[in-house]
């Protein structure tokens, strides 16, 4: 499958990733490969498959609805970068 | 030119469990930031949501309160976006395999029924709260809501007009809460809506480009959002322009309208199966042992009040507004079989000092059968028509049962007839004017002596008697 520079670029902005312009041509090549590796599964006849989202033969794992032990507001806080008034603080964004 | 309008309703309710969707933290609102929070709403490295069985009941409950099919199957899948409300940078959503879909819910507008489908329900996480600072560079983020359960309701494009739009959400309300699956406070966040709107000429077969429009925070934003939303459509088509394809936000403080997003930030969510939550799979039997707690729904219960108790329509409207307002009403008819009366009173007194005390009936200290009780004494004579709403007062105030406030504060009716022979005599000598007056045939005057004998006796005189004597004494 033929991945463009295009396509690279859109990923990586996507996931919020900076990569130079050598990088783009790399991962262009290699995520090309990738694919074209993973498109030998196409070869295989799956029309009596039904399609996976669980490779683990379970359904219905619940919880009861019960209340259990939260965070202290400390620990919870304590990996934040930066907080405020018990709140986390992030630079400003405004969808 | 004549338009259509065309608008669909993705409606976000958050549910009445106890504990968060995947966690075990609790759901209350109103706390302090960030202390309903654990390693897994916090999305912590290493940690394992697992869904909690009540908000996949209250899913299906939801579904089937809309007459949809719920599907046998189910899973949760994985939104992704970057925006700080969730700490994992993806919500767990539902996408091509939610709990319930193909429904549909009837609304009733200018006396027309027209049913509105419902696309899909599915069960998703909420988000944390954002506080951008007012003159800063930052935001402030609450994780507490983050974890709560939804579920998205969809509508199918099916809604013509602002006001269909208003009276589905107002229908959709009434159902949820009858089915007790959410509290839908709008003013609370725990009932979110958006719309999909476009207009397009009368007559054409595909729809207009559409916008989506956010941030409608009540009943009154939603119906002025989308009033204005197509209104500026119509004007842009008037003008010759086009439409774009965006998502908008309602500015409640301007009254307007206002893009959210650019272009090149399209969504792409990239949906993916969420490894860590296994499917759901939903046998007919538990289905039908939920259909069996769904209690009778508004529209049904309206018309039973108008053809089982003989109320008009306006009536039956007002008391099945809520399932505690109508249970309020028919527990008291059980002990006063005099439906209009008792609705009269309800409507009347109750709600009147409900309102003013902005107060919910489930707060109230009236019982239903303390009213009854007070409606018995009325049509015994006990106490007059009039001093009953002086002692339903009373009863608001302190919840005592209506027979020990009559007593208490003396306000027996007065049927002793010597005893009010005396009081119109003192009435009738004191006011030689209306006297003549009523000897002269002005009928006006009699109603000014009875006033003036319940004036001396506090409302307590019976005015049956007074009005005999009267006329009586003045033959
Ligand atoms: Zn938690």
């Amino acid at each position: 499958m033929e991945i463009t520079k295009g396509n690279v670029e859109h990923v990586a902005e996507l996931a919020r990733l900076e990569i130079t312009e050598h990088e783009k041509d790399i991962f262009t090549e290699q995520l090309s490969n990738i694919l074209d590796y993973v498109e030998m599964l196409n070869e295989l006849d799956t029309k009596e498959v039904s399609p996976t989202s669980h490779v683990v033969p379970l359904v219905n794992v619940f919880r009861e609805d019960e209340i259990k032990e939260v965070l202290k507001k400390d620990e919870a806080l304590k990996n934040a970068p930066e907080k405020e008034d018990g709140y986390f603080k992030v630079p400003r964004v405004i969808e | 030119m004549s338009y259509e309008v065309v608008i669909g309703l993705e409606v976000h309710v958050e549910l009445l469990t106890k504990s968060k969707i995947f966690c075990s933290c609790p759901t209350s609102f109103g706390d302090e930031p960030n202390t309903n929070v654990c390693p897994v709403c916090l999305g912590l490295p290493g940690v394992l949501p697992v869904i909690n069985k009540r908000a996949v009941e209250f899913a299906i409950l939801s579904g089937l309160a809309l007459n949809c099919k719920v599907n046998p199957r189910s899973k949760f899948d994985r939104k992704n976006y970057f925006y700080p409300d969730l700490p994992k940078a993806y919500q767990i959503s539902q996408y091509d395999m939610p709990v319930a879909e193909d429904g549909y819910l009837n609304i009733k507008v200018n006396g027309e029924t027209k049913c509105i489908g419902i696309t899909r329900v599915h069960l998703e996480e909420d988000a944390g709260k954002l506080i951008h600072a007012e003159n800063g560079d930052y935001s402030l983020i609450d994780y507490n809501r983050t974890g709560v359960p939804l579920v998205e309701i969809v509508s199918e494009p099916d809604l013509r007009s602002h006001e269909e739009a208003r009276v589905f959400l107002e229908n959709l309300k009434r159902i949820l809460q009858y089915t007790q699956v959410s509290d839908c406070k709008m003013e609370e966040g725990s009932l979110r809506c958006d719309a999909n709107i476009s207009v397009r000429l009368k007559g054409k077969k595909e729809l207009g480009t559409k916008t989506e429009l956010k941030n409608m925070n009540s009943f009154k934003a939603v119906q002025k959002g989308l009033e204005y939303e197509i209104k500026r459509q119509i004007d842009s088509l008037e003008k010759g322009e086009r439409i774009s394809q965006e998502t908008l936000r309602w500015d409640e403080g301007r009254g307007l309208t206002v893009s959210m997003r650019s272009k090149e930030q399209a969504h792409d969510y990239r949906y993916f199966p969420d490894p860590d939550l296994m499917p759901l799979e939903v046998q007919q039997e538990w289905v039908e042992k939920l259909k069996g707690l769904l209690p009778e729904m508004p529209l049904q219960k309206k018309e039973r009040y108008i053809t089982q108790y003989g109320l008009p329509e306006y009536d039956a409207e007002v008391l099945t507004f809520s399932m505690d307002m109508a249970d309020f009403f028919e527990d008291c008819v059980k002990e006063y079989p005099e439906p209009k009366v008792v609705s009269n009173w309800v409507m009347g007194e109750l709600m009147g000092f409900l309102n003013a005390e902005r107060i919910d009936i489930t707060e109230t200290k009236v019982t239903p059968l303390n009213l009854a009780k007070l409606l018995h004494l009325i049509d015994k004579g006990t106490i007059s028509g009039k001093i009953g709403k002086t002692v339903f007062e009373e009863m608001f105030k302190s919840g005592e049962d209506p027979e020990a406030i009559v007593e208490e504060k003396g306000l027996l009716q007065i049927s002793d007839t010597k005893e009010l022979e005396k009081i119109v005599d003192e009435v009738i000598k004191i006011n030689p004017g209306p006297v003549e007056d009523l000897k002269s045939g002005k009928k006006k005057a009699m109603g000014f002596l009875v006033g003036q004998v319940m004036k001396q006796t506090k409302g307590k005189a019976n005015p049956q008697i007074v009005n005999k004597i009267l006329r009586n004494r003045l033959k």
